[in-house]
């Protein structure tokens, strides 16, 4: 396991979680082995334990049993507000603070941190151009003043600003309209080529899980079925992966998709 | 009326800013620790629910925030504004989008950080509102202070009350109500410009404008605080040198001398005053206390005199059952105050204010009546009306009907006992229930019939005062004692007439009547 360690940037170990209120635990003896630089998607249905496997890793929540290691540190060893500061979240609805510019947004951390003024409005110009929003005309504006979509790529520049080496992204893309969506998954996926963040995607939609991930994780009531990359999950036996794949060929199976380009990109990531 | 707006655009400010003292930073306390949020908004809703005059009640003989005075109507207020304070504040903060505070979290803020960055700004508008309500609130329960000496606009209202005066009731509300609506407007502005300032916006200039809006309300809160803490701090100096409960005062204090809400009241409370000062002795007046709080405040010592009546103390103050000889009541109220309130009972002052039946002038005089006896075979053909007191008081008009075997031409109508007075006067009714000293009964040529089978007890005036604080200083008891049996019927209905009919100052009429009686 050590030798591997060192390019893991994230490694679960017989990791349960649970709540009093429920009888069967959330996530169920868990391993996982997150490595530097990939992209791995948390494929599965609500509730299969795949959000809860993401706030493992910033310490929103701590495990029941086992250990999550981040960094070679396990995570109740982590000062929170370090690991915090230390990994990019994106979550759905983005999240903004709907007091706050952009430009206060996206600066959070990095004014959290104490950076200089000068080097945090420079930083933030960078980061608005990197997720393609010209700085002149988005930075002083209110999130309730932009498009959904024009929102998440604020929330992607504010999970940037600081260079965290990891990114945690929860359905990031799961309230926006298709073409939206598609375009951003497009967007992101070429970000990631660039700058080579270790990213953990979570999504419930399979094509956009093999169109941005280079790991598909599938998981299925707190467990993870299934670990491969887009071409093994494509021909993998596990009947969850199946199903899955079923939804493909129909097309309109899933009520998230209606957009077959998604599929095709799968495909070109295949070739 | 300035003066009385002052104190009571006072009272709600340092009572509102100290609710937002504590009700805030309870709130967030509330957000934080979930299981006290059910049981202190609980405590809070009870709280609220208490009469204001019961709270009053309750707060005077409590040490360090009772007693009587600015500092606990403070108190009370205090505790009527916490609730809306403290709930919006939670329900504020609870209100923030999960998504916003979960990003919060996981962008790395610390609890404080996402306290003031993130939610107390989200918050603000709904807190502001729980602050505008509680102000509102103040406004209308700071009129109810005046029953506890605290001045402030009510003075007016229960003055206006007592002596069926509807300016000076107007003279109370009108400010309280405009201070009422002023504080909401005001407020309610504030309120909307923070949440206009986050819903809508212009291009630039929007971070600046928001900031300085939060630092805005932030500033205009500590500022209220400041101010209401200096003012309190001034409010508290200021009692302190007649507030104390053991009676260890200094010797150079002043007396404190107390009065109940009704005008003959204040003309005793006056003449006691007065005397004193024509010893002189330092005086302070707390006039106008509502209800039994003079005994609650003498016995707390946060008063060293007041005028009573011997047979309120029986009944209303010893609880015992109503006794009909004067001599045998006052030395049973003189002999329990002392063994149980260590407090002392002057001679009686020469009259009783006793219930007083009255009729028409003319008719007295037309039939020849003298008494209530004189009266009863007449009584079958007149229409009856009495206050609502006579109506309900174990010795008022059941026991006095079987006592003369008395019918009226129907039921006696209940009325308020000052409209009584006018009704009799109108012919509306032809017979009442009033106060033997009142100043109407020569005024509107009334007579009184004697209560020839002695059914009424007797209501002897007297002063109640603290033993030990009278026993240092001979002048002030000797004061005291040159009171007895200087005052009869005749002359206080005329003093009390002077006043409530002639609305002249107490003050001045009491300082004709002692010179005119060379005792100053």
């Amino acid at each position: 396991m050590s030798s591997h360690s060192s390019d893991a940037a994230v490694l679960f170990r017989n990791v349960t979680y649970g709540v009093p209120q429920l009888a069967a635990p959330i996530l169920d003896n868990l391993d996982l082995v997150i490595r530097r630089g990939e992209t791995l998607v948390l494929l599965g249905e609500s509730g299969c334990g795949k959000t809860t496997t993401l706030k493992l890793i910033n310490r929103l929540l701590l495990p029941s049993e086992g250990t999550i290691t981040v960094e070679g540190k396990s995570t109740t060893e982590w000062d929170p507000i370090r690991l915090r500061r230390s990994t990019g979240y994106v979550i759905q609805d983005a999240g903004l603070f709907p007091h706050f510019t952009v430009e206060r947004n996206v600066a959070l951390v990095p004014q959290l941190e104490g950076w200089p003024a000068e080097r945090v409005r420079e930083r933030v110009r960078e980061m608005l151009s990197l997720v393609g929003l010209e700085p002149d005309s988005f930075a002083r504006r209110y999130p309730h003043e932009l498009s959904g979509g024009q929102r998440q790529r604020v929330g992607v520049a504010r999970a940037l600003a600081s260079d965290p080496p990891l990114l945690l992204l929860d359905e990031p893309f799961g309230a926006l309209d298709p073409l939206t969506r598609s375009s951003l998954q497009k967007e992101f996926r070429a970000l990631q080529r660039r700058l080579g963040k270790t990213a953990v995607f979570v999504t419930h939609d399979v094509r956009e899980a093999l169109f941005v991930g280079t790991r598909v994780g599938l998981m299925h009531a707190g467990r993870l079925v299934l670990l491969d990359s887009p071409e093994g999950f494509m021909r993998a036996d596990e009947p969850h992966a199946r199903a899955y794949r079923e939804t493909l060929k129909l097309g309109d199976g899933d009520a998230d998709t209606g957009n077959g380009d998604r599929l095709s990109g799968a495909a070109e990531r295949t070739e | 009326m300035l003066a009385l707006s002052t104190e009571h655009l006072m009272l709600v400010l340092i009572s509102t800013a100290c609710a937002v003292a504590i009700g805030i930073p309870l709130g967030v306390l509330l957000t934080r620790r979930a299981a006290l949020k059910r049981p202190v908004l609980a405590l809070a809703g009870i709280l609220q629910t208490v009469p204001s005059l019961a709270l009053f009640g309750l707060l005077i003989p409590l040490p360090f925030i009772g007693g009587i005075g600015a500092r606990t109507a403070i108190v009370a207020l205090v505790l009527y504004a916490l609730l809306p304070v403290i709930r919006n504040t939670v329900t504020g903060i609870e209100g923030v989008d999960r998504s916003v505070r979960e990003a919060a979290v996981a962008m790395g803020m610390t609890d404080r950080q996402v306290l003031w960055q993130v939610e107390l700004p989200l918050a603000s508008s709904v807190i502001l509102a729980g602050v505008r309500v509680a102000t509102v609130i103040s406004v209308g329960v700071a009129t109810v202070a005046a029953a506890i000496g605290a001045g402030g606009l009510g003075t007016y209202i229960f003055r206006g009350l007592r002596m069926n005066d509807n300016t000076l009731i107007l003279a109370g509300a009108l400010p309280a109500a405009v201070m009422a609506l002023a504080a909401d407007w005001l407020i309610g502005l504030l309120e909307s410009r923070l949440a206009v300032g986050r819903r809508r916006g212009a291009a630039h200039g929007r971070m600046f404008a928001k900031r300085h809006a939060t630092l805005l309300v932030l500033s205009a809160a500590v500022l209220v605080v400041v101010i209401g803490g200096v003012v309190a701090f001034g409010v508290w100096r200021g009692s302190r040198s007649s507030g104390s409960s053991d009676g260890s005062v200094e010797a150079d204090a002043p007396f404190v001398i107390g009065s109940k809400d009704f005008t003959e009241q204040i003309v005793l409370g006056e003449l006691i005053a007065q005397v004193l000062e024509a010893r002189g002795l330092r005086v302070e007046r707390r006039f106008e206390l509502g209800g039994n709080l003079c005994h609650d405040a003498l016995v707390a010592g946060q008063i060293d005199a007041y005028p009573e009546y011997s047979g309120t103390s029986l009944t209303a103050i010893l609880k015992h059952a109503p006794l009909t000889d004067p001599r045998a009541v006052y030395e049973q109220v003189r002999r329990e105050y002392h063994d149980r309130f260590n407090l002392e009972v002057s001679a009686p002052l020469g009259f009783s204010n006793d219930f007083a039946i009255l009729v028409r002038g003319d008719d007295a005089r037309r039939l020849n009546l003298r008494t209530v006896s004189d009266a009863v075979p007449h009584a079958t053909r007149w229409r009856a009306g009495f206050g609502q007191d006579f109506r309900s008081r174990p010795d008022g008009y059941d026991g006095f009907a079987r006592a003369y075997g008395i019918r009226f031409s129907g039921q006696p109508r209940e009325m308020d006992l000052s409209l009584s007075y006018r009704a009799l006067a109108a012919g509306e009714v032809d017979i009442i229930a009033g106060n033997s000293t009142d100043g109407l009964i020569a005024a509107l040529d009334l007579t009184q019939l004697t209560d020839d089978r002695r059914y009424f007890p007797p209501y002897e005036a007297m002063i109640v005062f603290r033993r030990d604080r009278f026993a240092r200083v001979p002048a002030a008891r000797e004061a005291i004692a040159s009171l007895g049996g200087s005052l009869s019927t005749e002359e206080m209905r005329r003093l009390n007439y002077e006043v409530d009919g002639k609305k002249r100052a107490a003050r001045d009429v009491v300082r004709e009547w002692l010179q005119s009686e060379g005792k100053r």
